[in-house]
Parts: structure tokens; C-alpha cells; sequence
């Protein structure tokens, strides 16, 4: 036999013969339903002569057997029942050789009942080349198109204005797209390379330059393409690898995943998060390769060992210690809606966040956008194809990094059960990175017992120790309450001491500002003194707003059965006429940012230990009430 | 990264990904070209190992250097591999083109290899160019029990986020190849060194661009005895990689009702 089978070692390392063929480009085709997706591709692949043989004649069978004129869309609709109802349903892709660069032209459906087919198509492009309708113009899905590739991520565009052979070649009609389309494009920060007016029925600047046209000096659609350039290399980003899977298939221990941004070093120490455990990069696991890889860049799936056995599992995301992702149980997030149901406040679902899956619940929607307008309106629910602005909160807390910043760990996906529900991109506004509040930096630590047992401090107290953890708006009342209780305790017989937010401010937190991170830590530093205070047998009480209900819960984890969620309940409205530190006054007329209530969020308790409703009601009233509680919960029981 | 790693690093997700979420899986395994790549990205996305059974959907019509392949590797590469004796033509929709019918031997087959194993995920190597209605599959594929595919109502896949729940009885399809290209697939197989079937090089003026089994596939006329040889060829060619499979043109969707109905 003249040619021997290829029966080479089969784990022989890989060698390469040919140089590296060039990468593909990418492209959708995106736009209005009718407006010539199909056709264009149809009419690129004749005029470069690269329809397959056979293919044309097969498509004109199509047509003769239906009796319809030749219709280029023949070549990407491939179900027989597009052809049948002349609509492209789903998504479908071609490949297409151009000047020494191979393509893969996707061609997206327009109609809007298939924009999750459509959204399919477009997140795996890397360019996008979006058609217009010279005669109809700009139509719905030439925006909402457009304003979704953009949350996918897709920058490179081109624009086709089509079927200029219907409005006789006319410059000004182009013109007048062009101008109104450019104006949406800037509204929502995409810049165009190119707009271009074709005629894809007619071949008019698609691989030839029109003659119909000499008015227009830009490329033709075969000029522009090689203009596309890929996306830049993630590789100089910080480091990304969330965890796949952890393999352990012979005496090796590999955890899988994908470097989805920066560069890993054998030696590297890793944190991942959000179980903050640490190990140093043992090795770079492959099959099949000469072994010798030391460090894997943005885009390679790998293998790793590391020098210590720890616990970490899948979902987790390997970063560098400075530049580690965000760590947080709740966030904004911008997302596009896919389902048939509405979303709803109070919705709950699961989302992944690369191979990580949590429960979340749908805390609030912020607004809708009005994808034409580019405005946006509160809204109670989001229905299909919508886009809006949401508060996630999830189950546990989750790494991610915010979208602006790295993309990839910085998207999510809404599912229910087997079901995609929607696609968003994550920021934390106000909300603060929780990763300090939850990192122990020492090692080597040995707790010691207190020869003091708690029973003894009670007995001797004659109450139990306790924190009253009050929280509540600015003027809901929480100070002069807090301080009014710890004088009667104290009066009672209490060992009782207050902390209080502007005090603690001057001295414990006097290091810190005002940013989101900075309040996390404000509250997280008294919550633990506060558990000192009640360790030490005395009964605190806490004023602050401490508006997030994650802080607060830290706060109860640090103090155990001590603590007490008190609600000091009044509105805004009550509040900001009562204003006590004019603080209201200042945040409205913006001379305070994010004040709570105003301008961030506070975060009511779900299922406070006891409410405390001070609107309408005198000191005293609320007094009683708390003493009450206290004697009840808190006097020794003997 | 060149353009293979990057085809690589994404079918190496997706297998690692389908190993995470949807087990027991099992990989079909017909011994042609695309799914021995699958079987090699299986290899290097867990580390030489194989760790689910590969499936030879037997229609006791292979070309004997298929059978030949088929044993040669199991024992050398350690498979556990599960040969499923396809049910006969007689059984087969007599609506269909005779062709079509007897390829749809083995949807049958695999239709009983899922009711039997239970499995949840089934890795098939099918790709987007070779085919139209395959480039409008999903990486993963959910079906109903009996295969079908309800083309009209596929679920959104977006940032490689894949469908990998299914409801009671359903399973997934896992199409780790989606994204290459038939010379992808050679290139891949030289710098890989990925044994060759003799089948695919030329001999008298014929070789097999596409294998399938013999009584429904044709060579086509090539002078490429080399990998090299045939890339060249791919590069200038316009005629399609199944030309040679003559089910495929029987009738103008004859290939898409095999398809939806639960072919690969």
C-alpha cells in the first residue's frame, strides 16, 4: 500500500509541520428583520466565488419548487421550515476566505421572537456588521441589536445601509440614516469603523465598488472586513482562573480551569476566593506536550497543583493576592431579559458567574431603559426583551469582578432549573467590597479559654451579657434612644455601655473615611468590639445606621446568641423633618454623597429581634418598650 | 495562543465543563477523524485518561480498516469502549429516502444506548461547517428521550455558558468541535500525531474525505496521500466534505429530518 497509516507514539510529543494558520475573524450579521442580512452573505460568497459547487443550483431549485424568485437567504437558512416561512429562525454560521483571512460569518435572525438566537449568534463574534434598510431606515432591532451587542461585549461594528438600489442610489437618504444612527451609536459609546451604503440584491460596494454610488468614497464591505481587528489580549490583566473541577485520577491532585485574564507562574502564590484560602503553584499539569510549561496566559485551559492540600472547590476564582476579584452578597447588575416570565422584585433564581452557581433573589429593580429613547422609568417588573438596572442579592458570598473592569468574571446569567432566563454585567455602586471584612490575615493563631467562666460574670451582673444592635435611618432616633436606655439599665443595676457612630468615629475608626469599603469596616471593627464588650459580661448597645444587612449579619456571626437586630423604625420622610444634624438638608442639595436614604441604600432588617416604630410616638413611649425587652430577655432568670 | 490552542482551550472547556455538570456521560465514538480529535481533547482536558465509556454505533456495515482502528486503539489507549449493534433497516420510518433510512440505523441505536446507560450528557463530534443544519447547533444540545430536536425552540447559550441541567428523561447532546473547521481537524491531527486511518489517504485516485459505512459512502477522486497533501486540497477544493455521504441529498431536507429526528 502506497501510503503507511500514521501509527506514530501516540503520546509522542507534538511537533508542528505547517505554520500556525491565522485566526479566525469572527462576524455577525445583525439588524432589523428583512433588512438583507441573508442576502448580503449570499451575495459575498458569489461575488468572491466561493459558493460550493452544486450549491447555487441547489438553491435554485429551492426557489423553482416554490415558485419565488432566486433568494440568497437559501444559503443560511438551512431548515426547511425558514425556507418555507422566509424567515431566518435561528442562528447559523459560515465560512468565508477573504485576502488570506479565514471568517465566520454568523448570520443572526432579526425578527424580535428570536432575539435569544440572536444573542446566541452575536456573544461569539468578535466583529459585528449591522444592516439598515435604506428605504425603512432605523427600526427597532437596529437599536436594541446594537445595544445588545454592547453588553456582550462586542466593540468592532460596521454599518450597512442596504437596498440603496430602492431609494435610487440617493446620498441624501443616506445621509439621513446615517446622521440619526451615528447619534444612537454615540448614546450608547459605540464608534462605527465604517457606514456604508450597498445594495446587497445588486452587489453594489459589497465586493466591488459601486458605480451608482460616486458619491461614496469609504470601502467596500470586502475592504472593510480586514479592518476588524481581534480584541486585545487579555494576558496583562490581573489574574482570572476560576475553578472547574478538582481531578484527582491518579496520585496527582489538578484543579481545572481556564485562565480567563492575566498570567499564571509556577511559584505564584494564590488566594481563592471566596474561600480566601491560599497555595503556591506547585506545577502546570498537560497531557500530551513536553512538560516544560511554567506559566499559562489569558485563554489557555490548564492544569495545576499546588504545595498544600487545601479545600477549595468549584466556582472558586485563583487570583494573585494584590488585584483579587471583588467579594460581595450583593451588587448591581445590568441585565437583558430572555424569558417569557417577567422578572419580578422578590424573584428567585440561580446565577452563574463563570462555573460558579449561587441563589439569588431579585432585591430591586431599579429602572428599565427604553432601548429607543436610550431614557429609562421605574418599573415593578421586566418583561421579555427588556433591558434594566438591578440589585441581586445572593445566598453566600460570591467572587466577581466588576464588568468595567474585567469582563469576564464580570458577567452573569440568570437560570431557573434548565432554563436561561438572562445575561448581565455586574458593578457595585455603593455596595462594598466585602473581602477585607472576611480575610484573617494571621496564621499560626491558638485561641486560649478565660479561666472566667460566662456564668460567673452573670451571676455576679445578675444579667445576661447582650448586643442591641440598633439600626435605622439618620434621624430615625437611634442615638438619643440608645443613650436615654443606658442611662435607665444603668439606673436598674446594669452593667451597660454604648457605642455610638460619630464617637467611635474620633477615635477606634478614626483611620477610616466614607467609601463603601471604609463603612464595612467601621461597622465590622464596632460589631467586634461590641462582642468583646458582651464577652466581657456587659450589655452594649450599638448606633448606627449600618445600612447593609450584610454587615449587620457579620455583626451577629461576631456576638453569637448576644446579639439583638433592634429596628429603630421611621421613615424617610420622618426623618429628614426631623434632621437633627441638618444631614438631610446637605445630601439634598448634594453637598454629601451617598447619603443612606437619600442617595445609597439602606437595607431594612427582614426579621428584626424587636421593631421599634418612633414616628409619631415620644422617647419615653420607645423607652418602656425597649426596657421591657431588655428586663425580659436579659435579666438573669433565677 | 495560535489557532489551534485557541480551538483546543475552548473544547477542552467545554469537555471539563460537561464532566462538572452532566454526568454519566458517555462519547460516541464513530473512528473516523472528528470524534478520534474528540477523543484526544478528551485526553488532554483529564490528563491522559479517558474517565466515561466511548460508543461505537455498529451498523455491521464499517469498512473493515475502521474495525481494525477501532480495536487497535481501545487496547492501546486503555478505553473502556461499548459497541451498540444498531437495530435493522426493517425497523426504520419507511417514509424516509431508502438512504437516509438505513443512516438512521443509528439514531436507533443511540436512542437504545441512552435508554439502557441512563446517561445525562453524550459527547458527538459533529461540527458547524461540515454541515447546514449543524451550524445552528448549540454546544450543548438538550433532547427529549427519544433524541429529537426541537431546532424551533433552542435554548440561548451565550459567554460559554451552557445549558446543563435537562428535565427528568431528557439528555445532552455535548458537541465539543462545534467551532472547527475540516482543516482544523488535520492540522490538529499533525501537530498532535494523531494515528491516521489509511482510509483517508489516497489509493488508486481515491480516498475517503468523509467515513461512513459502506454501503451509503463513496470515496471521492484525490491524489493526497499526506496530511500536507490533503490540506492543500481542502484549501483550494469547492466541493463539500459529504459529498460522499449519499444520504445527504436524497431529498431536499432529507438530512435535517434525520436530524430532528435524533442523528447526529
Amino acid at each position: 500500500m502506497a501510503n503507511a497509516p500514521n501509527t506514530q507514539p501516540t503520546a509522542g510529543i507534538a511537533v508542528k509541520a505547517r505554520p500556525a494558520p491565522e485566526q479566525q475573524m469572527r462576524v455577525v450579521i445583525v439588524g432589523h428583520v428583512d433588512h438583507g442580512k441573508s442576502t448580503l452573505v449570499g451575495r459575498l460568497f458569489h461575488d468572491t466565488g466561493q459558493l460550493p459547487d452544486g450549491k447555487l443550483e441547489a438553491i435554485e431549485e429551492m426557489c423553482r419548487r416554490r415558485g419565488m424568485p432566486f433568494e440568497w437567504a437559501f444559503l443560511m437558512d438551512s431548515l426547511k421550515a425558514e425556507r418555507d416561512q422566509g424567515i431566518t429562525i435561528d442562528t447559523s454560521q459560515i465560512w468565508f476566505r477573504h485576502d488570506a483571512r479565514e471568517y465566520v460569518l454568523i448570520d443572526a435572525p432579526g425578527h424580535r421572537e428570536f432575539i435569544r438566537n440572536m444573542v446566541t449568534g452575536a456573544s461569539n463574534a468578535d466583529a459585528a456588521l449591522l444592516m439598515i434598510d435604506a428605504d425603512q431606515g432605523v427600526r427597532r432591532q437596529s437599536r436594541h441589536h446594537m445595544y445588545l451587542l454592547q453588553l456582550l461585549g462586542v466593540r468592532e461594528v460596521a454599518i450597512a445601509v442596504n437596498k440603496m438600489d430602492l431609494v435610487d442610489y440617493d446620498e441624501a437618504r443616506f445621509r439621513t440614516i446615517e446622521t440619526e444612527y451615528r447619534q444612537y451609536l454615540e448614546g450608547i459609546g459605540i464608534t462605527p469603523r465604517h457606514i456604508i451604503p450597498i445594495s446587497a440584491r445588486e452587489g453594489d460596494n459589497v465586493a466591488t465598488a459601486s458605480k451608482n454610488m460616486n458619491w461614496y468614497e469609504g470601502p467596500t464591505i470586502l475592504e472593510a472586513l480586514p479592518q476588524f481587528e481581534h480584541p486585545a489580549s487579555a494576558a496583562e490583566q490581573p489574574l482570572r482562573l476560576p475553578l472547574q473541577d478538582i481531578y484527582k485520577f491518579d496520585e496527582r491532585r489538578i484543579l481545572a480551569g481556564r485562565v480567563e485574564s492575566g498570567t499564571l507562574n509556577v511559584g505564584d502564590e494564590l488566594v481563592f476566593s471566596p474561600s480566601n484560602r491560599t497555595a503556591r503553584v506547585e506545577s502546570i499539569e498537560s497531557w500530551n506536550t513536553d512538560g516544560s510549561a511554567i506559566v499559562a496566559r489569558a485563554g489557555e485551559s490548564i492544569g495545576i497543583t499546588l504545595d498544600e492540600q487545601i479545600f477549595v472547590e468549584r466556582g472558586e476564582i485563583a487570583s494573585h493576592e494584590i488585584a483579587a476579584p471583588v467579594e460581595s452578597d450583593v451588587f448591581h447588575a445590568r441585565l437583558f431579559w430572555l424569558a417569557d416570565t417577567p422578572l419580578e422584585v422578590g424573584t428567585a433564581c440561580e446565577l452563574k458567574i463563570g462555573p460558579n452557581r449561587v441563589d439569588a433573589v431579585v432585591e430591586k429593580i431599579e429602572r428599565v431603559i427604553d432601548i429607543d429613547a436610550l431614557t429609562d422609568h421605574d418599573a415593578a417588573r421586566v418583561a421579555r426583551d427588556e433591558i434594566a438596572d438591578v440589585v441581586i442579592r445572593t445566598s453566600q458570598l460570591v467572587a466577581f469582578d466588576e464588568h468595567d473592569n474585567l469582563p469576564h468574571t464580570g458577567r452573569i446569567i440568570v437560570v431557573d432549573k434548565h432554563l436561561t432566563l438572562g445575561g448581565g454585567v455586574i458593578s457595585l455602586g455603593n455596595y462594598p467590597d466585602q473581602r477585607e471584612a472576611v480575610t484573617v490575615r494571621g496564621t499560626n493563631l491558638t485561641e486560649v479559654d478565660h479561666r472566667v467562666d460566662p456564668a460567673r460574670r452573670i451571676a455576679r451582673n445578675r444579667h445576661k451579657p447582650g448586643v442591641l444592635w440598633f439600626t435605622g435611618l439618620s434621624g430615625a432616633g437611634k442615638s438619643t434612644l440608645a443613650m436615654a436606655l443606658e442611662q435607665r439599665l444603668f439606673d436598674k443595676g446594669y452593667q451597660v455601655y454604648v457605642l455610638d457612630g460619630d464617637n467611635v468615629r474620633t477615635g477606634l475608626n478614626a483611620n477610616l473615611g466614607f467609601s463603601p469599603e471604609d463603612r464595612a469596616e467601621n461597622i465590622r471593627r464596632v460589631g467586634e468590639v461590641a462582642a468583646l464588650l458582651a464577652d466581657a459580661g456587659l450589655i452594649v448597645i450599638t448606633a448606627f445606621i449600618s445600612p447593609y444587612r450584610a454587615d449587620r449579619d457579620r455583626a451577629r456571626q461576631a456576638a453569637g446568641d448576644a446579639f439583638r437586630e433592634v429596628f429603630i423604625d421611621a421613615d424617610v420622610a420622618t426623618c429628614e423633618a426631623r434632621d437633627p444634624k441638618g444631614l438631610y438638608r446637605r445630601a439634598r442639595a448634594g453637598d454629601i454623597k451617598e447619603f443612606t436614604g437619600v442617595s445609597a441604600p439602606y437595607e431594612e432588617p427582614t426579621n428584626p429581634d424587636i421593631s421599634v416604630d418612633t414616628s409619631g410616638r415620644g422617647i419615653e413611649e420607645c423607652l418602656d418598650e425597649l426596657v421591657e425587652y431588655v428586663t425580659e430577655n436579659f435579666r438573669k432568670s433565677v | 495562543m495560535d489557532r489551534l490552542d485557541i480551538l483546543e482551550a475552548r473544547s477542552v472547556y467545554i469537555l471539563r465543563e460537561a464532566y462538572a455538570c452532566a454526568r454519566p456521560l458517555a462519547m460516541l465514538w464513530s473512528v473516523g477523524k472528528d470524534s478520534n480529535v474528540v477523543l484526544w481533547l478528551a485526553r488532554k482536558a483529564f490528563f491522559g485518561k479517558v474517565p466515561f465509556p466511548v460508543v461505537q454505533l455498529d451498523t455491521g456495515m464499517e469498512l473493515d480498516e475502521v474495525y481494525a482502528y477501532r480495536d487497535q486503539y481501545t487496547k492501546e489507549w486503555d478505553l473502556d469502549l461499548i459497541v451498540i449493534d444498531c437495530p435493522p433497516e426493517s425497523e426504520m420510518d419507511p417514509s424516509l429516502p431508502p438512504m437516509t433510512r438505513s443512516a438512521a440505523r443509528k439514531s436507533a441505536g443511540l436512542a437504545n444506548l441512552l435508554e439502557d446507560g441512563g446517561y445525562k450528557g453524550v459527547f458527538v463530534g459533529i461540527r458547524r461547517d461540515e454541515e447546514a443544519t449543524r451550524a445552528k447547533e448549540r454546544v450543548f444540545s438538550p433532547r427529549a428521550t427519544d433524541g429529537a430536536w426541537e431546532f424551533r425552540d433552542q435554548p440561548a447559550e451565550f459567554w460559554d455558558q451552557f445549558t446543563t441541567d435537562t428535565p427528568e428523561n431528557a439528555h445532552l447532546r455535548i458537541h465539543p468541535l462545534l467551532h472547527w473547521t475540516e482543516i482544523d481537524i488535520w492540522r490538529y491531527s499533525q501537530r498532535e500525531n494523531i494515528p491516521i486511518n489509511p482510509l483517508y489517504f489516497s489509493q488508486d485516485g481515491k480516498r475517503y474525505r468523509s467515513l461512513g459505512e459502506k454501503n451509503i459512502t463513496a470515496p471521492i477522486d484525490s491524489d493526497a496521500a499526506t496530511i500536507d497533501e490533503i490540506i492543500e486540497e481542502l484549501e483550494t477544493t469547492r466541493s463539500p466534505e459529504r459529498a460522499g455521504r449519499l444520504m445527504d441529498n436524497e431529498a431536499e431536507d432529507s438530512f435535517e429530518r434525520l436530524r430532528t429526528s435524533g442523528y447526529m
